[in-house]
């Protein structure tokens, strides 16, 4: 292996060398400083007598006579079921002192792209017990549904809620067989006090022993945040396609990522894209979104929980523009909701789950809940346009009906998607309230939903107080 | 993808560079858009620049690891499709690679790399009826004979364009491989049931005519309100989750096309999936067979490579064109040509070419028009006619229709179907805006549904067309004053404009009846609504209170005939309902 002491540029991130041997596009690199400490980095990219090389912890401190060492290969995860309860920081070497890990197998940590065509559609229905995400934006395994919220609001509790609670429903009949669940966390540039909060539940529930964490802190390199949801997608889809386990990745925050990705752009002085980022970013996004999902003919899934921050909640951001456009839906925190003390503070209209046609229905969840659904997303549409009008005219002003759609936005804030952290719903109780809310509108008006169902479903007037009361 | 076949092999280069899908080589003997092989494992590429010495190839495969100094290869010809019988049912990656054939060499779930395989079986035999007999005169693009290629499509083995043609000396019949000879002409050429285009080069045609027949769709809204032709183009942009890929998904399905390509250009894996698993499935509403049978997808998702994104419309279009010389109705979609632009720039940004607007290339205008100028209504060269119709999904950035994507296909398409996040929101499927939305092809296929569906349809669209409108602005003061404050001749209007959205409008592609839509019962439940219209309005004039025309018992069941097989008796008897309900008022 060839020794380098011939850097020519030190700009931001990166390191130029002159070299006079080929070296691979994407390979690693190793930069050995005065002090003898080493640093890790990628080429990005090759002529024949120079490269430009991406340091991951920083080039602080690297001089023109750091000598470089090219490893002959792309970056490699090493992986084994021996990962789950350990943590390790944002570049995959352990921090909690545990012993040594032995690798089953390195794994390139770029990933190739899963075959269309060997893909098996995701349509297995994960309860989450959050009636906004169960009943309205359902999420299966191998889905990969984002966050999408802002600085100050709740998301992290949410994700945890979601990590807690998750399951299947035939597994909760105690059947033991089947595949065991595992977390796979990647922390980007997130606080140490938030990193905490993580930890501490992951620990209080027991949840870490089916855990592997990957936590790169808000003063560990920027840099290395580009590797890090890399690292814990390589370990997903080894402990899901290789192992059978149905892993859930949940990585936050992906707004630093995004950020780490257009410092590098800036520094190669490469032509921007919108509000300075990279014009591949989409491309970039989704060969991280992408790597969810399930294969024919293996037991196990990826699925993902992507959190992002949007600046300025502007949800027309190129981070959660782009995601959005590759994920195959999202939730949305509210700021209005979370002041409102709803929790958690998710608005059902904007979020979406792609995969929930599919997931739900007899046989899956209840026959009934797509035309439930439905009815809710139109009337709770309908009560939020009213309240507009109503600021203006007063409610006199109204009809009966308006005056009752008005009734059921309020109420479906404050009973269905106010249930708090630990409350813990299964589908029935979700689709149960559903059946509560809508029952104080008049038949008539609930035309998304099948006539046999409202016979079956309907509550006729007074009993729909009382169960709405328990 | 087509194998090079031409013998002229030319000299090779060495990689001078690499940067993502962006290689340069020294010393390579090759042409503009050739096919070249790049590096030790061969990884199919293009070339897309040629500078002094310097050859700059976009690569169709991952180039991690790939190093300077790796050679080069030529193959001298252009990137080309493998045209023949096999090409429906299957599967396809950017550059024509059966991803079937790629799953099972590769022995694994995940794309590796410098594997290449050709775009149609080579070894499968094909039943081959002649057409032709010895003696006959033949000419370029002639049709010398059929084969039955899946339950709805004879395949149509063609005389290559670029053939001088000539008598035939031999013809053969029965079962061949589509590498052996079924035809022979005197002018010694061969002809085999495959064939290669080049897929940057529009296939030859005669001539481009006016289309007169709509491409239905089974959606009510776009049947109904904003039509498109056959041989027409069509652009649907729209913010993610409002309803593009749904509604590409339902014009493959339920399209009258006879062959349905499907292009989809760098989105989810999960909905090409869909596709291969629900199409076998479905059935074609017109011959009744598997809609696989008729369809052709091409999937280069978002993880895939870029480069290969950006081919991926060409091979899709390609194909379509050769579907068309046949005499077929061809329907191409493209989800999404937003990342087709980007590949573009990707690509550009790299080379470090000037950029345009928003960092697009200066060609991108050019680019898009080329491409959809490879839509329409041709008389071919062999005699028949045929048409592709082309739809395009649009992805503009934030939702903002202004950015030049979503402008430059504006400019060239003459069907707009624009999406709304807001009607998305509210989950009123599909979300196409009736305000914003527009088809020029309206007026001339009129006569088409005049002919074949009712003589009134062209008014009973434009009574329609005027309610929706009317409710638009009376919206604007319901939203200052309340509803209660309108006289009542324009509280009935809002009435009716609120059946003709959730009854007419609205459709839900989940439901198994509501999902396909004929224009008679997209006539027919336009027309129920407009009974009652007229009946309502009348008994106003006789002096019914507003109230009691809406509460009418009968009316909400006009929501349900989205969803009722046998609507006929349905709508019968509604409207009788209706009737005599508002008649019995005054
Ligand atoms: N015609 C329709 N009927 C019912 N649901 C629809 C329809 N169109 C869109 N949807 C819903 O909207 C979601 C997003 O649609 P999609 O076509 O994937 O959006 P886009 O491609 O614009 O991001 C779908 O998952 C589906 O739930
Ligand atoms: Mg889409």
């Amino acid at each position: 292996m060839k020794e380098y002491q011939t850097i020519t540029e030190i700009s931001g991130p990166l390191v130029f060398v002159e070299t006079d041997e080929p070296v691979g596009y994407d390979e690693i690199v190793e930069i050995e400083i005065g002090d003898g400490e080493t640093r890790r980095g990628q080429v990005l990219e090759s002529a024949s007598d120079h490269v430009a090389i991406q340091v991951f912890e920083g080039t602080e401190g690297i001089d023109r006579d750091a000598s470089v060492r090219f490893l002959g290969e792309t970056m490699k995860m090493p992986v084994t079921e021996d990962l789950l309860g350990r943590v390790m920081d944002g570049t995959g070497q352990p921090i909690d002192g545990g012993p040594e890990i032995v690798p089953d197998d390195r794994q390139d940590i770029v990933g190739a792209a899963i075959n269309p065509y060997s893909r098996e559609y995701p349509e297995e229905f994960i309860q989450t017990g959050v009636s906004a995400i169960d009943g309205m934006n359902t999420l299966v395994r191998g889905q990969k549904l984002p966050i999408f919220s802002a600085s100050g609001l709740p998301h992290n509790d949410l994700a945890l809620q979601i990590a807690r609670q998750a399951s299947v429903p035939e597994e909760e009949e105690g059947s033991e067989e089947g595949s065991e669940f595992a977390v796979i966390f990647g922390a980007m540039g997130i606080t140490a006090e938030e990193a905490n909060e993580f930890m501490d539940d992951f620990e209080r529930t027991g949840a870490l022993e089916r855990s592997v964490v990957f936590m790169n802190l808000a003063d560990d390199p920027a840099v290395e945040r580009t590797i890090t949801p890399r690292l814990a997608l390589t370990t997903a889809e080894y402990l899901a396609f290789e192992k059978d386990y149905h892993v859930l990745v949940i990585l936050t925050d992906m707004t630093n990522y995004c950020e780490a990705l257009r410092e590098i752009g800036a520094a190669r002085e490469e032509v921007p894209g919108r509000r300075g980022y990279p014009g591949y970013m989409y491309t970039d996004l989704a060969q991280l979104y992408e790597r969810a999902g399930r294969i024919e003919g293996r037991d196990g899934s990826v699925t993902q929980i992507p959190i992002l921050t949007m600046p300025g909640d502007d949800d027309t951001h190129p981070i959660p523009d782009l995601t959005g456009y590759i994920t195959e839906g999202q939730i949305y925190i509210d700021r209005d909701l979370n002041s409102q003390g709803v929790q958690p503070p998710i608005n059902v209209l904007p979020s979406l789950s792609r995969l929930m046609d599919d997931g739900i229905g007899e046989g899956l969840t209840r026959a009934d809940h797509a035309d439930v659904k439905d009815q809710i997303f139109a009337a709770y549409a309908e009560g939020e346009d009213l309240r507009d009008l109503v600021n203006i005219v007063g409610r006199e002003a109204l009809s009966d009906l308006d005056n009752k759609y008005l009734d059921f936005a309020d109420r479906f804030e404050e009973e269905f998607v106010d249930q708090g952290y630990d409350t813990d719903r299964d589908i029935d109780e979700t689709l149960e309230l559903g059946w509560d809310l809508l029952s104080m509108l008049p038949k008539d008006a609930l035309n998304r939903i099948d006539e046999e169902l409202i016979e079956e479903h309907y509550r006729e007037e007074e009993t729909a107080e009382e169960v709405a009361a328990d | 993808m087509s194998q090079a076949t031409e013998s002229d092999v030319r000299e090779d280069g060495i990689i001078e560079s690499v940067s993502g899908p962006v290689v340069t080589a020294r010393d390579l003997d090759a042409r503009m858009n050739d096919v070249v092989y790049v590096g030790s494992e061969g990884l199919m590429g293009e070339v897309i620049e040629i500078e002094g010495n310097i050859t700059t190839i976009q690569v169709y495969e991952e180039t991690s690891g790939v190093s300077p100094g790796e050679p080069v290869e030529g193959t001298g010809a252009p990137l080309s499709v493998d045209l023949g019988p096999g090409m429906l049912d299957a599967i396809y990656d950017g550059v024509q690679r059966p991803l079937d054939v790629l799953e099972e060499k590769m022995g694994s779930a995940y794309l590796d790399r410098g594997v290449d395989a050709p775009g149609i079986d080579l070894e499968k035999e094909w039943e081959f009826q002649p057409e032709v007999a010895e003696g006959d005169s033949v000419e370029a693009g002639d049709i010398v004979g059929t084969v039955p290629e899946t339950p709805s499509i004879d395949h149509k083995v063609m005389v290559p364009p670029n053939s001088d043609g000539g008598e035939v000396t031999a013809i053969e019949s029965g079962t061949f491989t589509v590498e052996e000879t079924v035809v022979e002409l005197d002018s010694g050429e061969e002809i085999q049931m495959r064939q290669e285009w080049p897929v940057r080069q529009q296939r030859p045609s005669v001539d481009k005519e006016t289309p007169t027949e709509p491409l239905i769709s089974g959606q009510r809204v776009l049947d109904g309100l904003f039509p498109i032709a056959k041989g027409g183009t069509a652009a649907i942009p729209g913010p993610f989750g409002s309803g593009k890929t749904v509604t590409q998904h339902q014009l493959a399905k339920w399209a009258d096309a006879d062959i349905v390509v499907y292009v989809g250009c760098g989105e989810r894996g999960n909905e090409m999936t869909e596709v291969i698993e629900d199409f076998p499935e479905l059935e074609d509403p017109i011959t009744g067979n598997a809609l696989m049978d008729r369809t052709c997808l091409i999937a280069n998702t978002s993880n895939m490579p870029v480069a290969a994104r950006e081919s991926c419309v060409y091979t899709g279009i390609t194909i379509a064109e050769y579907f068309r010389d046949m005499g077929y109705d061809v329907a191409l979609m493209a989800d999404s040509t937003s990342r087709w632009a980007e590949a573009m720039r990707e690509i550009s940004s790299r080379l470090e070419e000037m950029p345009g607007e928003e960092g697009y290339p200066a060609y991108l205008s050019a680019r898009l028009s080329a491409f959809y100028e490879r839509a329409g209504y041709f008389s071919n060269i062999n005699g028949t006619e045929g048409s592709v119709s082309v739809i395009g999904a649009v992805s503009p950035p934030g939702g903002d229709f202004s950015e030049p994507v979503t402008q430059n296909t504006l400019r060239i398409v003459k069907t707009f179907w624009a999406l709304d996040a807001d009607l998305a929101e509210r989950r009123h499927f599909p979300s196409i805006n009736w305000n914003e939305s527009y088809s020029l092809y309206r007026e001339q296929l009129d006569p088409w549904f005049v002919d074949n569906v009712r003589d009134d349809w062209p008014e009973t669209r434009q009574w329609a067309i005027d309610t929706l409108d009317e409710e638009a602005e009376l919206q604007e003061i319901v939203q200052l004053v309340g509803k209660d404050a309108l006289p009542e001749d324009q509280q009935l209007t809002l009435e009716i404009a609120r059946y003709l959205r959730e009854a007419w409008l609205q459709q839900n592609a989940f439901h198994p009846t509501d999902t396909y839509c004929e224009p008679e019962k997209t006539y027919r439940i336009m027309d129920a609504i407009k009974t009652y219209n007229d009946e309502a309005f009348e008994a106003l004039d006789a002096g019914v209170p507003v109230e009691e025309l809406t509460d009418i018992e009968s009316a909400p069941r006009l929501n349900r005939i989205g969803v009722q097989e046998d609507y006929n008796e349905y709508i019968d008897e509604l409207e009788d309902d209706i009737t005599s309900e508002l008649r019995e008022l005054y």
